[in-house]
């Protein structure tokens, strides 16, 4: 019995070693979430795609709503080339109501997203991917084994300016991609809002 | 147009009420100047040194903005023991990131509506990606962060502070 509980111990204390979220050449989960127009939206849904631009972003964190413009853009060029952009608000949390699920409808309307813009209601997937910010980019690309993680963390390297923009780390990934190579660097960082976990 | 002498004084004395106002308002001003010199902005190759420092201070780093909200509910925990620890060997830096752009519009009205007294820097620095693993490789980007390093004894956290915690790794490093 003690073994059993050790062992059960040591199987807890591992498994939370483990939330940390993905790292590159990790397969990604699908989920199942809402879209501002109502529908429940997969990654097992888009069939032809050759990947995915999965973004967490949200409504209220001025990181996030610098990039909206640019992340139209992006899912304008690549979605044709088979890499739609998925958007994702993790902030399900009843502290920051501008990121509540009727304000990404709002949201999405007035900026006219030609993307899926989702809620991670309950809180449930941004913890597997890894995300702790907004914006946070996670590039997936269908292989044999699954939705392998091929590109981590931001869009560009000027997030207040666009017009200031020296890198464009995540175009320049999925170029590398659509030429069947290994993005390089497959992970960058930027400065983001903090994920807010409702408590 | 002549006027009678009692006329004429009183003509004076409003003409240097209202030069003593004048004087008075520029000197505020200019004060407020001052005031607004002090909060120096930098890039990332002139905040790294601050970050590094081999003496027997303990230097607390708080990477924060106008626009995050945790980092405002924070705040006055780093005020506080900024204040508490003025005559330690305790030093406070509020990292400001906000855009660059946003120096006079966000950061300095709000240094000075909310009264901060610790020392306030703003790095405008916007290529994060090649600055956020020098300040910790642990951290993901996401604010708030806060640095606490006594020599090599360094550590990071990428979340809220509250008073209680931050004198505690004050008290672990003094």
């Amino acid at each position: 019995m003690k073994t059993l509980a050790s062992v059960i111990f040591t199987w807890l204390i591992a498994s939370i070693g483990f939330t940390q979220g993905y790292n590159i050449g990790d397969t990604a989960t699908d989920f199942n979430l809402k879209n501002t127009d109502g529908k429940m939206v997969s990654l097992a849904d888009f069939k032809d795609a050759k990947g995915f631009i999965i973004v967490f972003t949200c409504n209220h964190c001025p990181t996030a709503v610098a990039y909206q413009d640019r992340i139209i853009a992006i899912n304008k060029k690549y979605k044709s080339q088979g890499y739609p952009v998925i958007a994702i608000n993790p902030n399900d949390n009843p502290m920051y109501p501008e990121d509540s699920y009727e304000n990404m409808i709002v949201r999405a309307k007035e900026m006219n997203f030609t993307f899926p813009y989702l809620f991670d209601e309950g809180q449930k997937i941004y913890p597997k991917y890894g995300a702790t910010k907004t914006p946070h980019v996670f590039v997936l690309n269908r292989e044999e084994k699954g939705l392998v993680v091929k590109y981590i963390g931001a869009i560009d390297n000027n997030s207040g300016d666009a017009a200031g923009v020296t890198n464009k780390f995540l175009e320049n990934a999925l170029n590398a991609l659509l030429e069947g190579k290994d993005p390089n660097p497959a992970t960058t960082k930027a400065i983001g809002c903090s994920i807010k976990p409702a408590a | 147009m002549h006027c009678m002498r009692f006329k004429c004084r009183k003509v004076k004395i409003q003409f240097f009420t209202v030069m003593l106002i004048l004087v008075g308002f520029t000197i505020l001003v200019s004060c407020q100047t001052n005031e607004t010199e002090i909060i120096p902005s930098m890039s990332f190759d002139e905040l790294e040194p601050m970050l590094q420092q081999t003496n027997d201070t303990v230097y607390i780093f708080n990477f924060w903005a106008t626009w995050c909200k945790p980092c405002i509910t924070e705040l006055p925990a780093f005020e506080k023991i900024n204040k508490e620890y003025e005559k330690r060997k305790v030093k406070v830096y509020l990292v400001s990131i906000d855009f660059p752009n946003k120096h006079e519009e966000l950061l300095l009205p709000f240094i000075k509506n909310n009264h901060i007294r610790s020392s306030v820097v703003h790095l405008t620095d916007t290529d994060a990606n090649l600055w956020i693993d020098k300040v910790s490789p642990q951290w993901s980007g996401s604010i708030p962060a806060t640095l606490v390093y006594k020599g090599n004894s360094r550590e990071f956290y990428e979340k809220s502070l509250s008073y209680v915690e931050l004198k505690n790794i004050v008290e672990s490093k003094i």
